[in-house]
């Protein structure tokens, strides 16, 4: 490795520290421009409109991780699909077999999760 | 181009870090990240070996550990909501896991 | 470059338990509480159906999808005994799961998908497919010790088995990744040649020894297996001490037998493994008054015995190690399967105490279960011996002297906790104060697999001739 190789990084050196360097501008800029008159309301933690009820750290009922587990497998095996689509003129009719085998087990595992009832929201 | 051996450094310095914060560390969603970390620092193995021997295998190899990385997550993450809901807490350090 | 059809055929019995297994899970959710159980006789068909294919694949030995898989007697051998396996736990569990109130469906599709990961293992010639396999047998079986959902010890236990596990297939698969970085390869075949570091190779290989002896419980990598034999079902237990252990066998043996660096590199480390396997697995065995717990140590210390065979690395010692598995698997299968049984509702009868004067209010299950304990002590006439016959007679042709004769040593240690249960069947007076369960009658399922692997036990004792000669054959696929 030589120092010729690592001036390509030069550029992006430079837009990391201008990206810095704006962001913290502008923060310190509204902290000295701005007035602050801090009241009760604005104190609130802001909850997209709505009063803010109880604490944040509440447990989550279990039903929402199930479907955040599931959604983990689902969404990696997704990747697969990737490669296939790159290649599928080559891999032809034996891709598209191949992918369908693999997403009716995919599908196999959907439907027993619904069966069960991990998307029910109503349980 | 950098050279693969500081891409393979990385790769043994973040499995170290794995192996360093599962054997230290007391959270168990820390010892799971810690081996999620390690899997990734073979990723960054298997990419760069690729590149080195400039044979496309080894990247293959990365989609099947992530593959498998995802569903270790599923079951993990399982066992320990599991756990957590038949202690009554999400405290999840105060089970006694290092006892022989 | 595209797979033919020989390449599906000779990965059949997998795909057979894969499809059937997922059929099983699929239809779980469709039947109605009480046909459930029904679909013990789905999935022991799927496991019987895996081995039908192991039969017909057989005369067919080769490769198949570009030499990541090699069908080959070796493979042969270890599809049979992890389809068997999981077929008797199958037809032993269904009664468990009952009087457990535990749910059907899930339990025996995790069993076959499980064994199709065995047999991935056991058939893989490439180190990735071998961590694929892996890992469908370890995710299935870490969901299988976590079964009892509502006991915390269970909970715990599976826990600590998944962490640890997960651990230990990190360092595998970092191995893997070294090895391929040193030779620019996973095929076994190929491993040997061409290789550009062999610093490399040699701290990849010691990474993947560490892996698998994690799976095959040898120590130091022992620590999880007491906690996760006692805090998982019986069947479970069952399952665990025999079919992946033999899996991840499989793959060390396939290992030491293609990839000669490797052989050289393990001597030492199998040496020192074994030896140690057998003394931690032995004496802690000793001091355990749990007989499921004890019966955990003893698998430690059955994994030193054939740590022994591949330490002599000879062919005729990986075909002991082979007949050694089969005949342990019989007899585990079979002393596990019982402890399921007396243990009772919930699993609260584990202790030596509820052992006391078994003889005499149960003789034939008392006598059953003396067989599978004298066959693993090594008593003359059941499987038991003639595997640690076959193992030392290899060792000591391969001049292995000293470890021979520690294992003849932990022969003797064993022989005082196996007998010790024997005495207390036969001849303890149970505590008047003691009050004992009302003794269940042994269900249909449980007694056909006890009468299996019993006269297994006996038959392989008297008769090894056919069995050997499939080992032998099995390990002759190395050459």
């Amino acid at each position: 490795m030589t120092e010729g190789h690592l001036q390509t990084y030069v550029p992006l050196l430079i837009h990391m520290l201008v990206a810095m360097g704006l962001a913290g501008a502008l923060l310190l800029a509204s902290r000295w421009v701005g007035p602050r008159r801090p009241s009760r309301a604005k104190l609130q933690a802001y909850e997209c409109g709505i009063p803010p009820l109880g604490d944040a750290r509440e447990p989550f009922a279990v039903k929402f991780y199930l479907v955040a587990i599931a959604f983990i497998l689902f969404d990696a095996e997704t990747m697969f699909l990737f490669p296939w689509a790159y290649a599928f003129r080559d891999l032809g009719w034996f891709g598209f077999g191949a992918i369908g085998i693999f997403i009716l087990f995919l599908a196999a595992g959907d439907i027993y999760l619904w069966k069960k009832g991990v998307f029910d929201w109503n349980r | 181009m950098v050279s693969p051996s500081y891409y393979l450094t990385l790769s043994a310095i973040l499995f170290g870090l794995g192996v360093i914060g599962f054997l230290f560390k007391r959270n168990i969603i820390t010892l799971f990240m810690s081996i999620e970390l390690m899997l990734n620092a073979v990723n960054l193995a298997f990419v760069t070996f690729s590149r080195q021997w400039g044979e496309l295998s080894g990247q293959v190899y990365v989609f099947f550990v992530i593959i498998v990385a995802a569903a270790e997550a599923a079951v993990g993450l399982a066992i320990i909501l599991l756990l957590a809901r038949n202690r009554q807490t999400l405290n999840v350090e105060r089970i006694n896991l290092l006892k022989l | 470059m595209l797979p033919a059809a020989t390449d599906y055929y000779r990965l059949l019995p997998e795909i057979l338990a894969a499809v059937f297994g997922t059929i099983v899970m699929l239809l779980e959710p469709f039947l109605r509480r009480e046909h459930k159980a029904a679909l013990s006789w789905l999935g022991m068909l799927g496991a019987a159906a895996a081995l039908g294919a192991a039969v017909l694949v057989r005369s067919d030995a080769g490769p198949a999808f570009f030499h990541l898989i090699q069908a080959d007697p070796f493979t042969f051998f270890l599809r049979l005994l992890i389809y068997a396996t999981a077929l008797l736990v199958m037809l032993a569990a269904r009664a468990y799961l009952d009087r457990e109130n535990l749910p059907h469906g899930e339990f025996y599709a995790l069993v076959l998908l499980g064994s199709v990961g065995m047999g991935v293992m056991a058939a893989a010639a490439e180190l990735v497919t071998v961590f694929i396999g892996l890992e469908i047998s370890s995710l299935s079986t870490y969901i299988l010790a976590s079964y009892r959902r509502e006991a915390l010890r269970a909970n715990e236990s599976a826990l600590k088995y998944f962490l640890l596990g997960s651990f230990a297939t990190a360092f595998f698969l970092f191995g893997v990744a070294l090895v391929y970085g040193a030779t620019g390869t996973a095929r076994l075949e190929q491993v040997a040649e061409g290789v550009a570091s062999v610093l490399l190779l040699k701290l990849g290989l010691a990474l993947v020894f560490i892996g698998l002896a994690f799976k095959v419980a040898s120590a130091p990598f022992h620590v999880w297996t007491p906690d996760v034999y006692e805090g998982a079902p019986a069947p479970v237990t069952a399952l665990l001490s025999t079919a992946p252990k033999a899996a991840a066998f499989a793959v060390l043996l396939r290992i030491a037998g293609t990839v000669l660096p490797a052989t050289l590199l393990w001597f030492w480390v199998l040496w020192g493994s074994a030896a140690l396997t057998m003394f931690v697995g032995n004496l802690a065995a000793l001091v355990q008054s749990n007989v499921k717990r004890m019966l955990a140590y003893s698998s430690i210390a059955h994994a030193g015995y054939i740590l022994v065979a591949l330490a002599a690395g000879t062919e005729a010692a990986y075909a002991a190690a082979l007949y050694y598995l089969a005949a342990y698997a019989l007899m585990k299968l079979g002393a596990f399967t019982l402890v399921a049984h007396l243990a009772g509702r919930g699993e609260r009868r584990l202790t030596l105490e509820d052992y006391a004067g078994l003889a005499r209010r149960e003789p034939v299950v008392a006598a059953t279960l003396s067989l599978y304990l004298l066959s693993l002590l090594g008593l003359p006439l059941t499987a038991g011996f003639l595997g640690k016959f076959y193992v030392f007679v290899a060792g000591l042709r391969a001049e292995l002297l000293g470890l021979v004769v520690l294992a003849a040593v932990n022969t003797l240690l064993g022989a005082y906790y196996y007998l010790r249960v024997i005495l207390y069947m036969y001849f303890r007076e149970p505590d008047p104060t003691y009050e004992h369960a009302a003794r269940e009658p042994v269900p249909a399922g449980t007694g056909l697999v006890l009468a299996a692997t019993a006269a297994g036990t006996l038959l392989l004792g008297i008769f090894p001739g056919h069995l050997m000669r499939i080992a032998e054959l099995a390990a002759a696929s190395f050459r």
